[in-house]
């Protein structure tokens, strides 16, 4: 489990006049990993995706890819010739045409995987000698992705990637991404508002709120560990404040008490009949119903 | 083909497919020996982690019920170790049947059944099913 970190931030935050886009971000990508970091739209996700591209300064607060800071100019240089980036922003150059920007891009990069450019503008149906303003969005995308998988790059950083594709462009670009990773290695870190797409594909998962981290870790453990306890008394539900450790939060409603459990959810069922419970079921949670209770549930 | 997973469940991909290849196995839409897909083409038909499959995959091996062969890919296991799971399952299909069959005649809804039983598993196997 003591894999290298690829991506790291500690305390990092950006104030912007008089808002506050990052307060105190931390966040750790190992290598190998497929991470999604989820967010409402201002949470901050592209601010910490524009301080790791060295796009944009910190205020306050450190942030690292492979060991390397990255904002310093030198060392951003050396990191981005490693990552690969596609943003919503598809900043292109749109006047070329498929194949041109494809040849473009490849002169620049001396690892540059001819075979498979030829294999994803065949599997991602791209036509080549037309210009990239004239492509669809979902192609624009797929193309950009191409680029970035074809330069050989260790780590692909995705700035919501998915974002106004419809759902059959979506899916082929998470289908290349796991099958990338799958055949080379790479580190994916993205940044997403689709919990579906996060639930489908990330191993870890990050939920950012107002700039900070509010949850962090891997999504198997997490759904392993978080239950919906739902108990039921005889008369009115007791104002209880639970001993058991893990009661993250707890709603009072006539006879029932709904308790979201960050684990250990068998204790606070004992300790709930041992209140007087008549019935306790425990439900999984999903991704959705956490992150909601993270961004709403503010106690 | 053989597997699906359902990501909005909240329970684990890999322990969905692990339920699915054993599963399988049981009743002998895999038979001992088979090659299950590799973890490339199994991610990318899915669209789930590749990391995901690889998860699933060594804990069925540590279970018995599949073999991993370095660089030819995943086996069925041709043991007893595949034999004995599944007919552990077997037995434990007939078990959950006749508690069906007991509950519906109680008059216990269908939509019931399946509640109770999805509450049961949460409620224990939170820790035991979990930690390796």
């Amino acid at each position: 489990m003591a894999e290298s970190s690829i991506i790291e931030t500690v305390g990092l935050k950006k104030q912007y006049k008089n808002v506050t886009a990052l307060d105190g971000l931390g966040l750790t990508v190992p290598a190998g990993s497929i991470y999604g970091l989820l967010g409402r739209n201002g949470a901050g996700k592209t601010t910490a995706i524009k301080i790791l591209m060295g796009m944009v300064r910190p205020t306050a607060g450190r942030a690292s890819i492979f060991g390397l800071a990255a904002s310093q100019s030198e060392s951003s240089v050396a990191i981005r010739k490693r990552t690969g980036f596609v943003s919503d922003e598809r900043d292109l150059y749109d006047f070329m045409t498929v194949a041109q920007l494809i040849a473009f891009t490849a002169s620049f990069f001396p690892h540059w995987r001819a075979d498979m450019a030829k294999r994803y503008v065949r599997s991602f149906d791209l036509p080549e000698s037309r210009t990239v303003k004239a492509l669809s969005r979902g192609a624009r995308t797929k193309l950009a992705l191409l680029l970035a998988f074809c330069r050989g790059a260790e780590l692909l950083i995705l700035d919501e990637a998915t974002t106004g594709l419809d759902p059959v462009a979506a899916e082929e670009v998470l289908q290349a991404l796991v099958g990338h990773v799958a055949s080379e290695g790479a580190t994916v870190f993205f940044s997403s508002h689709q919990i579906g797409e996060i639930e489908q594909i990330a191993d870890r998962v990050a939920i950012i709120d107002r700039g900070r981290t509010a949850l962090e870790g891997a999504l198997d453990d997490l759904r392993e560990s978080y239950r919906r306890i739902e108990l039921v008394f005889d008369g009115d539900a007791p104002a209880v404040q639970f001993r058991s450790p893990g009661a993250a939060r707890v709603e009072r409603k006539g006879r029932m008490l709904t308790v979201l459990a960050s684990t250990g959810g068998e204790q606070i069922i004992e300790e709930a009949r041992s209140l007087g419970a008549v019935s306790a079921e425990a439900w999984p949670v999903t991704l959705k119903e956490l992150f909601l209770e993270i961004v709403l549930g503010k106690g | 083909m053989l597997f699906r997973s359902n990501p909005a469940s909240g329970v684990p991909i890999y322990l969905q497919l692990m339920e699915q290849v054993k599963h399988a196995v049981e009743t002998g839409a895999l038979r001992p020996g088979e090659q299950l897909p590799g973890i490339r083409p199994l991610s990318e038909e899915l669209v789930i982690n590749p990391n995901t499959v690889a998860k699933a995959y060594r804990e069925l091996e540590h279970e018995g019920i599949i073999e991993l062969r370095q660089g030819a890919g995943a086996f069925v296991s041709v043991n007893a170790g595949a034999h004995a799971q599944a007919e552990k399952l077997r037995g434990a299909r007939t078990i959950v049947a006749a508690a069906v069959k007991q509950l519906r005649a109680r008059g216990v809804t269908d939509e019931e059944v399946r509640r109770l039983y999805e509450a049961a598993l949460a409620g224990i196997s939170g820790k035991a099913g979990s930690s390796g």
